[in-house]
């Protein structure tokens, strides 16, 4: 399959190995890098490619899965939607497990709401153009990459005036958190793997402040095993040679300015507002909110309802294992009061969650 | 947070395309792109094609990785 | 466990496992169960009596290459044939929704008498209720079986070996993808037909030629990964799989791709994985191979000595990662 299986073949990743290996033994001590994407985790587990990194090489899952970040008070204020009259409530997968202060959607689904899993916001839109008597509520949630598709969603209900559509927004966007993780004096970053979707849609542009403010080299990276193991050894080159740029790896997919048309549709549908991430806190303007100009799609704007302020699991982690700063098993409920079957902090919950993904990789070695 | 997927649009009609894969033909929006034809890749994104792929260079990537697996034999 | 039941404890995962085992064994607690086989067996008047039972609530009713009552008596027929049983009858409870057509009801009806004729199973007795409007998807349907065992031996895991080979009869995740192909939420268009169809005639000849087959086991709902997990489970040995030898459509994973599935997991209702002793294994994927419904069969991995317990896969680029139980369906993701 086109652009897919080229990018999986075993030569050319035996190939990049000895190279990483070589360039690891010369720069000769512990390095980390971060990616801060969700989807690099996956990939990351899917082809075992830890387990192929020399083992000063320390690859470290950030804070990039709208899942992990998204704080309780966005489960909460969904649940208490959800339970409001003639209301159906619309989502991607991913946050069917969540766990908000008190529960998830997959277990209120058990108490009667109507929650539906979508793939796309336009089968939300459809949902509420087949519904006309109930109000259809997307569940706005992902970066850079989903934002705009979500954009696009409530201009197309502007446009044929689909009323009844609306959209609780927990976008947010990459460069303010990564400015955070680069602030925070205790991790130590060698290098970013940046998230090749993300970047289609903003462009290669936004890592330049890391490269000029902060020194950190930055390589945009594809998704399949060979792109991230070139990225890898992009990254290792400027490290040996004291560098620091950004790199573009995904250049089939990515520009420096990226997909301007996107941009604008985000821009003209959201505005930047502070947001809270799950386990770093507060980020200003890292997060989307719905403009004036749309509010009438905008649920909060429409049916304001306050829940009581989030609370993280006593013992819970999770924010120094999204910062790079723990490993799951320096985490006293990890493997016992939380699990895959009843994760209590989101790293476990998202399937590439970092205590989620560490349970299932790590089963050989224990 | 980025499941995006390589699809070949195979027809367009209006800001709507269908998109083929390994022989699996979906509905995709391209409100998020100009210019697009048919025969051109795309990355399908939660319904909608959020960028184009350009051909030579993942040629370019294929063959600087194939140079580095010789070298490294 | 959970306070109240959720839709996973259904999937076949880990929350059904649970259920099983803290409810279920618990309560029912005898030695026949425990060993929770596809089917039940015991002995009465020296025969070895195989019976087992299932449930099918899917919706749609009619999908790509099947129905409901195709997949119920295939489904019962199966579970009897992977435990080296012969199937000899079934029996059909129907729970019906006030309101269903009866034209439908007669061509499931028509479905399930030919897919038993083609087994060479009888369908003996059954039993009919109907329930209020929208308490049940159309048609839910029992199908509850027995068979006599013919196997020399019991098929267990504990007649698994270092160095016996895995091998499936075709293609996984069919079933999957064509039902969900008729879900209207998901929006793609495929050829791709259900794999659903009765084993029992395959698994008969394959049987009696190589007595060096340990056990056999059908992936449906929590797939192949599922099933191997359980055979490995608490087990001395661990399972070894081969990623570019698992017979796959490409349709099945241009899906996946797109909706973030794993294939490993998706349910097939038309295969049965078997573990046989590593110099039988070319005969009995030759036999497979000459059987309609064989034609794809693969040797797809092989039972190594460690990490006792686990299942494992060798990836295409060459590494190796470790497949484990889901804790409940799949779900399609952006991330």
């Amino acid at each position: 399959m086109k652009y897919l299986t080229e990018f999986r073949q075993k030569e050319p990743v035996k190939g990049l190995i000895k190279k990483i290996k070589q360039h690891a033994q010369d720069i000769k001590k512990e390095i980390s890098l971060m990616e801060v994407c969700g989807t690099h985790t996956m990939a990351v587990f899917r082809y075992g490619i830890k387990a192929l990194l020399p083992q000063e090489l320390h690859l470290l899952s950030g804070p990039g899965c709208p899942v992990c970040v998204t704080a309780n008070d966005y489960i909460d204020k969904a649940i208490a939607y959800a339970h409001q009259d003639k209301t159906i409530l619309a989502t991607f997968g991913d946050m069917m497990k969540v766990p908000g202060s008190r529960s998830s959607l997959t277990q209120e689904t058990s108490e009667g709401a109507q929650i539906r899993v979508v793939y796309s916001s336009l089968e939300a839109l459809e949902i509420a153009r087949k519904n006309p008597d109930y109000r259809v509520i997307f569940l706005g949630i992902g970066f850079e990459t989903t934002a705009p598709t979500v954009a696009a969603s409530i201009l197309m209900a502007s446009e044929e005036k689909i009323s009844n559509y609306l959209v609780l927004s927990g976008h947010k966007i990459m460069p303010p958190a990564m400015r955070s993780l680069v602030q925070d004096h205790q991790i130590r970053i060698d290098g970013f793997l940046c998230p090749g979707h993300v970047s289609a849609i903003t462009g290669s542009k936004i890592y330049e402040f890391l490269e000029r403010e902060y020194r950190i080299p930055c390589v945009v990276a594809g998704f399949e095993p060979l792109d991230i193991l070139e990225s890898i050894r992009l990254l290792l080159g400027q490290i040996k040679s004291g560098q620091a740029r950004v790199e573009n790896e995904y250049r089939r997919a990515v520009t420096y300015k990226g997909n301007i048309k996107a941009q604008q549709l985000m821009e003209k549908v959201f505005s930047k507002q502070s947001a809270s991430w799950r386990g770093i806190g507060r980020i200003s303007q890292s997060g989307l909110k719905i403009r004036r100009d749309y509010a009438s799609f905008d649920i909060e704007a429409q049916f304001p309802i306050k829940v009581k302020a989030s609370k993280d699991y006593p013992g819970c982690i999770c924010g120094d294992i999204l910062r790079g700063l723990k490993t799951p098993p320096d985490c006293s409920l990890f493997k016992k009061a939380c699990n895959p079957s009843h994760p209590l902090g989101a790293c476990m919950v998202s399937s590439e969650g970092t205590c989620a993904a560490y349970y299932k990789y790590h089963q050989e070695e224990s | 947070m980025c499941l995006a997927v390589p699809l070949k649009i195979i027809s367009i009609k209006g800001k709507m395309g269908i998109g083929e894969l390994g022989g699996i033909k979906k509905k995709i929006s391209l409100m998020l792109l100009n210019k697009v034809r048919v025969g051109d890749y795309v990355l399908l994104h939660a319904g909608f094609a959020i960028n184009k792929l350009e051909t030579k260079e993942a040629e370019e990537l294929l063959q600087l990785l194939r140079e580095i697996s010789e070298v490294s034999d | 466990m959970k306070e109240k039941i959720l839709l996973s404890h259904g999937s076949g995962g880990r929350l059904s496992q649970q259920l099983i085992k803290e409810l279920f064994l618990k309560k029912f607690d005898n030695s026949i169960l425990e060993k929770l086989g596809d089917s039940a067996i015991f002995e009465q008047k020296n025969i070895r009596w195989a019976f087992s039972t299932d449930s099918y609530v899917i919706k749609p009713l009619f999908f790509p290459g099947g129905d409901i009552g195709k997949l119920a008596v295939s489904g019962t027929i199966n579970d009897l044939a992977v435990t080296g049983a012969t199937p000899l009858f079934l029996s059909c409870a129907l729970i019906i929704e006030e309101g269903l057509q009866l034209s439908i009801l007669e061509k499931i009806i028509s479905s399930m008498k030919e897919t038993a004729t083609r087994a060479n199973v009888q369908i003996i007795t059954g039993d009919t209720k109907v329930v209020e409007h929208g308490s049940a998807d159309g048609l839910f349907i029992n199908t509850s079986g027995v068979g006599i065992v013919t196997t020399q031996e019991n098929l267990s895991p504990q007649r698994i070996k270092v160095n016996d080979r895995i091998i499936i009869n075709g293609t996984i995740g069919d079933h999957s993808i064509a039902t969900l192909s008729k879900r209207e939420e998901f929006d793609f268009q495929t050829e791709i037909k259900s794999d659903c169809a009765p084993l029992n005639d395959l698994i008969d000849k394959i049987i009696p030629a190589c007595p060096g087959l340990r056990m056999m086991r059908d992936p449906t709902r929590g797939g192949l990964a599922t099933v191997l997990n359980e055979v490995a489970s608490e087990q001395s040995f661990a399972i070894e799989l081969w990623e570019e030898k698992i017979p796959i459509r490409e349709e099945v994973i241009s899906i996946c791709e797109i909706l973030g599935f794993d294939p490993l997991y998706l349910a097939n209702e038309g295969k049965v994985v078997f573990i046989v002793k590593h110099k039988e294994a070319d005969k009995l994927l030759a036999m497979a191979r000459a059987h309609p419904l064989g034609k794809e069969s693969h040797i797809i991995g092989k039972v190594v000595s460690e990490p006792k317990g686990k299942v494992y896969l060798r990836t295409e680029i060459g590494s190796r990662r470790v497949i484990d139980v889901l804790t409940g369906d799949q779900l399609p993701r952006i991330c």
